[in-house]
């Protein structure tokens, strides 16, 4: 089993496209920033599951794949389904409720989806995807192609049962599928440790033959790395990785928990490891200070247009309601 | 050109003409490949398509029919088998929140050609969990389809119909007719619509819907029923979603009076709804209280002679129909 200690720094040299990372962790800081702003003025219906300080977690292992590669991810699936391209308007009209959203205002923040850039779908059922992406990972190896595809799932989901059968049914068959455990400390409400007889999540990778990955999630050169060689075990039919990033959400569970279960020095160590806030630190270190503000600038203007633009979009028509149910 | 087989091997000979047919198609489950089924319903698939298209898995419902949700999003047409319907409970949440949903809740993005086949119904001592008409457990599950083939003929066309339906299909193989001969035709000319109901034997006096199983005994019933002067119309709806209410409202305007057998508990079944249906939207037809005759609110027992006494018996048909028409 490959053994990544949490990494104190982040990598030197940074790669080249470290701009890009950190505007696409703005874009998505900003996006949950914005729906919390709509949220208060009572245009996002239902419940919303913010991913603010886990950016790194998804932008890292997204930018590790490639075109026609898939993804699954949870409700808190906001931050992966930017990640692989979704457009920000479509996104707000989507959680908006809007017929311009990404899936015509029929799912919403729980189930954002852009198959066109392989976003299969965000699930509100936990645990739930983790047989998509093997089914996803058997159309590749079925089809003898060498698409992966990667599960975003919280620590509370390796306690379900379908984790236990996705993970074994993608090892027996060498199948291209990452898991990616999104450890951000707490199932819900819950602390893993009250949950869960092991302190390693990716020890569990143990149980399944498949090597088992942990790393600094809040660091997202480092998770690019650990995902691009999982990635290159998966294209090589050498089978699943289970990755464990070690990560914090920024606010409680949803919108209605403001999360006064954590400890207040637990709270502030998290947010001094802030992962945007060390990608910048690192990008200004290498002299780079006036083009991270102008990425920060643009990514809030970009998305704050993506806002307005959703804005306008009409609701659906009546009509759409009885629509796709069947083909 | 017609071969005679029983509604057991007839299962195995629509699934290869399909996999001949498309090579997207292939099956998944467990004890299906090498032991060829357990139930011997895939005998000989292994040898002639290999273990890539006739793939066993682990004993995993949820990675079952999630994985093959996962390949079927992603364009191929997966066949899942549970073995026993009974074990559609294990993966309930992947057919009812996931593969039923999935296509509207992504707003379209995606369709899902999959079809779910699982050994049904009581009568040949199985006991409680292996013996329930498992179909009536999807009827409020919009997004999914649900056939009940009852004659070797029906089996053929509608799981070749079944495999080629671009949404998901629950196909439920009744136990109790696994012996049951037929006339199997080949060709694409035998391959069926969902949605159209058979009309099994015309009569004028009393209009008896009934499935699988029940539907042998009503023909039966309507046999016994003829020596008395009494004309049934037996219609076997052969699917449940859709339903053709139409072929049961045309045969009410004839006989006027409306059975249903079923064999599972009254409530939150297919005939109570088709009870509900009928006596709402064509009322003035009737000229009787339709009458739905079931299984008593208890598990399927073990014993022979409770497990007759549990499923509606041909007598207890004629009665039935002998008062309808009397009133």
């Amino acid at each position: 089993m490959t053994y990544h200690p949490v990494s104190p720094t982040l990598a030197d040299p940074l790669p080249a496209d470290a701009l890009e990372l950190l505007r696409s962790m703005y874009e998505i800081r900003f996006f949950e920033d914005e729906i919390m702003g709509l949220f208060s003025k009572n245009l996002v219906r239902g419940s919303t599951h913010l991913c603010q300080g886990q950016e790194a977690v998804t932008v890292g292992v997204c930018s590790a794949l490639s075109p026609g590669d898939t993804m699954t991810c949870t409700y808190r699936g906001h931050g992966a389904v930017l990640a692989m391209g979704a457009p920000l308007d479509r996104a707000f009209g989507e959680i908006l409720g809007r017929a311009g959203g990404l899936c015509g205002g029929k799912g919403g923040s729980m189930h954002l989806a852009d198959v066109s850039v392989g976003a299969l779908g965000s699930n509100a059922i936990v645990g739930a995807h983790l047989p998509t992406t093997v089914g996803a990972a058997l159309a590749s190896s079925y089809r003898g192609t060498s698409e992966v595809s990667v599960a975003f799932f919280g620590d509370g989901s390796t306690n379900i049962g379908a984790f236990h059968e996705s993970l074994n049914m993608a090892a027996i068959w060498k199948l291209p599928a990452i898991f990616v455990i999104e450890n951000n400390q707490y199932g819900e409400y819950s602390t893993m440790a009250s949950t869960t007889p092991v302190e390693r999540l990716s020890d569990r990778a143990a149980a399944y033959g498949m090597p088992g990955v942990f790393v600094d999630g809040n660091d997202v050169i480092g998770m690019r790395a650990v995902t691009t060689e999982a990635v290159e075990r998966a294209r090589a039919g050498e089978g699943p990785t289970l990755i464990e990033a070690d990560t914090y959400r920024h606010s409680g569970h949803s919108r209605s928990d403001p999360a006064k279960y954590r400890p207040e020095d637990e709270v502030k160590s998290w947010f001094a490891r802030d992962p945007i806030v060390k990608l910048r630190e690192a990008i200004e270190a290498a002299g780079g200070a006036d083009a991270a503000a102008a990425v920060e600038r643009a990514a809030r203007d970009e998305v704050a247009a993506a806002r307005d633009l959703a804005l306008t979009w009409p609701e659906p028509e009546l009509s759409a309601g009885m629509e796709h149910i069947y083909s | 050109m017609s071969d005679t087989l029983n509604y057991r091997q007839v299962i195995a000979r629509a699934i290869a003409d399909e996999m001949r047919d498309d090579p997207d198609v292939f099956m998944i489950g467990e004890d299906i490949g090498a032991a060829g089924g357990a139930f011997k319903t895939s005998a000989g698939l292994f040898e002639e398509f290999g273990p890539r298209r006739v793939r066993d898995t682990p004993i995993s419902e949820q990675a079952i029919v999630g994985a093959a949700l996962g390949a079927a999003i992603m364009g191929l047409r997966p066949i899942a088998e549970i073995m026993f319907a009974d074990f559609a409970g294990v993966c309930y949440d992947q057919i009812v929140n996931q593969v039923a949903k999935h296509r509207y809740m992504t707003g379209g993005q995606v369709t899902v050609p999959l079809t779910i086949r699982m050994a049904n119904g009581a009568g040949t001592g199985f006991a409680a969990q292996h013996s329930q008409a498992g179909e009536n457990w999807f009827l409020n599950v919009p997004g999914l389809k649900v056939v009940v083939p009852g004659t070797v003929e029906d089996l053929y066309g509608l799981l070749r119909g079944s495999i080629r339906d671009n949404d998901p299909v629950l196909f439920f193989e009744h136990k109790g007719l696994f012996s049951l001969k037929g006339e199997v035709p080949t060709g694409d000319d035998a391959v069926l619509p969902l949605g159209v109901a058979a009309v099994v034997r015309e009569g004028s006096d009393v209009t008896i819907v009934a499935t699988q199983q029940m539907r042998h005994r009503a023909v039966e019933a309507a046999d016994a029923l003829a020596a008395v002067g009494i004309e049934a119309e037996v219609i076997d709806p052969r699917t449940l979603i859709p339903f053709d209410d139409d072929a049961v409202a045309r045969s009410l305007a004839k006989t006027s009076r409306l059975l249903v057998v079923q064999e599972s508990p009254r409530d939150g079944s297919w005939g109570a709804s088709l009870v509900s249906r009928m006596t709402t939207e064509h009322f003035t037809l009737l000229d009787a209280p339709p009458s739905l005759l079931s299984s008593p609110d208890t598990p399927v027992p073990y014993a022979g002679i409770l497990e007759e006494a549990w499923l509606p018996s041909v007598d207890a048909i004629v009665a039935k129909a002998k008062e309808l028409v009397a009133f």
